[in-house]
């Protein structure tokens, strides 16, 4: 089912946090909203599923306006940051409450929670109770417990945070497979953009109550509208240099790192500009030549980073495939890929 | 285990200073059995004599109408102090209701008067509702006095109870109502437990309200049953009597802590386990 938020307004005791905000998500999808903590993203996922009023807008399922509708009314299933499981309750119950409270029928119960069990692989573990769970089965039982009664919408909390490394990375292809098994539409909250770039069809990067920019993982990581997007997407970080422009080329005075400007791009002489070049754009194929010293090397196994201090400071980061030529204090001239550079103005916005 | 020091110093300093309190519960229990000479404290034949009043009314009269008042005293308080605490407490709790704080506040300062600062007042209202002299004035009074203690407590109880759980509930489509009953209170119920038991042993023990409230009632609580009993000027005193319905009054209580102890703790914990 389609989700659509119109001009949706949220205040606590008169703070505007979220000033109409338009989003729309599609049949199906599964949408990540990421952003840091305090930018609003948990605050739009409660008011989707009932738990904040909205002060302005509206919030539509499909044709269905509810923005004014109680949580009970609005059939979406919710995974908690903690789970919320019921404690007191097994497994089964667990999974069976939502269709408990709809008074259906006992044969039907059993039915769809042994379904929606065999689904999310717990099937076995349905005599137990939570506490004698491993958190990755807990994470299965509220996502199940969220889906047995078929919602419109599914809402993840950051599902993720509690996991421990290895676990995350087993949940998270996880719940993307029972995402698409059930095709249903979700909304991931997460502050990880691994999280999102890895589960979601699309991700909507959200700062101060605002969505800057909405789109598919590949395109928002190749093509960032500005450059709080590009330095919140990628891992490591992208690197950004202050420069100029001088007849219609990019310098940097401070480094002596001259960079052709996009094609088509035409600015004034003297204009500041800020470059930001990803890790992978540095240290291996590349066609302009920048000196500097190695400040930090970091081996991951198949990978090694480094960071390169140029002559005023500024740091340039490089991933490249292991070598182990290169120490910490060793002087380098590494190409640098100019067409893969990002340019933004001062006010952050992409050229 | 391995400890930082010996048990047995503390254990003897304990037993020390509880000797007296050790031997009176002893004789307490011995000479409901037994018979001694006069003048001395060792007795010297068992009895169980003392026992008759269970089924001989003359000696002391009926005991089993002022156990069954007793037992009706204590659980219509016990009754009154859980429905109106665990509720209340959720509210407080959970609620966003005016005055909330400002109620909480007075709540805690109701809990700081001692009883007999109240009587006055108590004894007033009871006079102009009608209920001066009577069980019910009596029950609702010890029960009142009990609530700010029982919402306090159960308030705390509430507290630990996450949020979340409250909310997959609303969202699973379940009613405020179907939530607190079948999803929040079980999760205090070692609270609503030990609040039960604390207010059973405190009602089971009143003696001072039915004595001032209900002074010339025609139905008589145990406490007061035992204070004709012991009274040196009545024909019937007996000191050996005396104790045997102490005993008997206590037991039910005695019994209580023994089998309860680790629940009772409960309440200053505060909480459910993970």
């Amino acid at each position: 089912m389609q989700i659509v938020l119109k001009d949706f307004t949220k205040t606590f005791d008169g703070n505007t946090v979220i000033d109409r905000m338009n989003l729309t998500v599609r049949d199906g999808e599964m949408l990540a909203l990421l952003g840091p903590s305090g930018c609003g993203k948990s605050t739009t996922l409660f008011a989707i599923c009932g738990i904040h009023r909205v002060n302005g807008g509206q919030i539509l399922f499909g044709e269905r306006d509810v923005s004014n509708m109680p949580s009970q009314q609005r059939n979406v299933g919710v995974v908690f940051q903690n789970y919320a499981l019921y404690p007191h309750m097994s497994v089964f119950d667990n999974i069976a409450f939502p269709l408990k409270v709809r008074n259906d029928s006992k044969a039907d119960i059993a039915r769809d929670v042994r379904t929606i069990a065999e689904l999310t692989h717990i099937a076995e573990l349905l005599g137990r109770r939570p506490g004698q769970l491993s958190g990755g089965q807990q994470q299965r039982v509220a996502l199940a417990r969220a889906l047995v009664r078929k919602p419109d919408v599914l809402l993840l909390d950051e599902p993720l945070a509690n996991l421990d490394a290895k676990l995350r990375l087993e949940m998270r292809s996880e719940i993307r497979r029972i995402q698409l098994e059930t095709g249903i539409t979700a909304i991931l909250v997460t502050h990880d953009q691994v999280e999102a770039m890895s589960m979601c069809d699309r991700i909507a990067i959200m700062k101060g109550g605002q969505i800057l920019q909405i789109d598919a993982p590949k395109d928002m990581y190749h093509n960032p509208r500005t450059s709080f997007v590009a330095g919140f997407l990628g891992n490591p970080p992208i690197s950004f240099l202050d420069g100029r422009t001088m007849d219609g080329r990019f310098l940097d005075e401070g480094t002596g790192v001259t960079l052709p400007l996009p094609a088509g791009v035409t600015v004034a002489n003297g204009t500041g500009l800020t470059v930001g070049i990803r890790p992978e754009h540095f240290g291996h194929a590349g066609d302009v030549p920048v000196r500097g010293k190695v400040v930090f090397a970091e081996t991951q196994g198949r990978e090694n980073l480094y960071d390169v201090a140029l002559p005023n400071g500024a740091l340039l980061r490089s991933v490249q495939p292991a070598r182990d030529d290169v120490r910490p204090g060793d002087e380098v001239s590494w190409q640098l890929n100019s067409a893969a550079a990002l340019f933004f103005t001062e006010d952050g916005r992409r050229l | 285990m391995t400890r930082n020091f010996a048990n047995w110093p503390i254990v003897l300093v304990l037993l020390i200073i509880s000797t007296p309190i050790i031997i009176m519960y002893a004789f307490l229990v011995i000479d409901t059995v037994t018979t001694s000479p006069p003048g001395s404290a060792i007795p010297n034949g068992f009895t169980l004599s003392h026992w008759r009043f269970l089924i001989d009314p003359t000696a002391t009269g009926d005991v089993w109408r002022p156990t069954l008042t007793t037992i009706l005293f204590t659980a219509s308080i016990v009754v009154i102090v859980l429905g109106i605490s665990s509720t209340a407490g959720y509210a407080l709790s959970r609620l966003n209701m005016p005055f909330r704080r400002y109620f909480l506040a007075v709540v805690l300062v109701m809990h700081a008067f001692p009883l007999v600062t109240l009587i006055i007042g108590v004894f007033l209202v009871l006079q102009f509702v009608g209920l001066y002299n009577t069980l019910t004035g009596v029950v609702l009074v010890k029960a009142g006095l009990m609530l700010p203690f029982g919402i306090w407590i159960m308030k705390g109880f509430y507290d630990t109870v996450p949020w979340e759980i409250e909310m997959a509930g609303v969202q699973d489509g379940a009613s405020r109502f179907t939530v607190w009953r079948k999803l929040i209170l079980p999760q205090v119920k070692p609270g609503l437990f030990a609040l039960a038991l604390f207010a059973a042993i405190d009602a089971w023990g009143e003696y001072m309200l039915p004595r001032i409230l209900a002074p010339s009632a025609d139905f008589e609580v145990l406490s007061i049953y035992l204070n004709t009993v012991s009274d040196p000027d009545s024909t019937t005193y007996n000191f050996n009597l005396f104790k045997s319905v102490g005993l008997f009054y206590t037991l039910p209580i005695l019994a209580l802590y023994a089998i309860f102890r680790d629940r009772l703790m409960n309440i200053f914990g505060g909480g459910t386990k993970g």
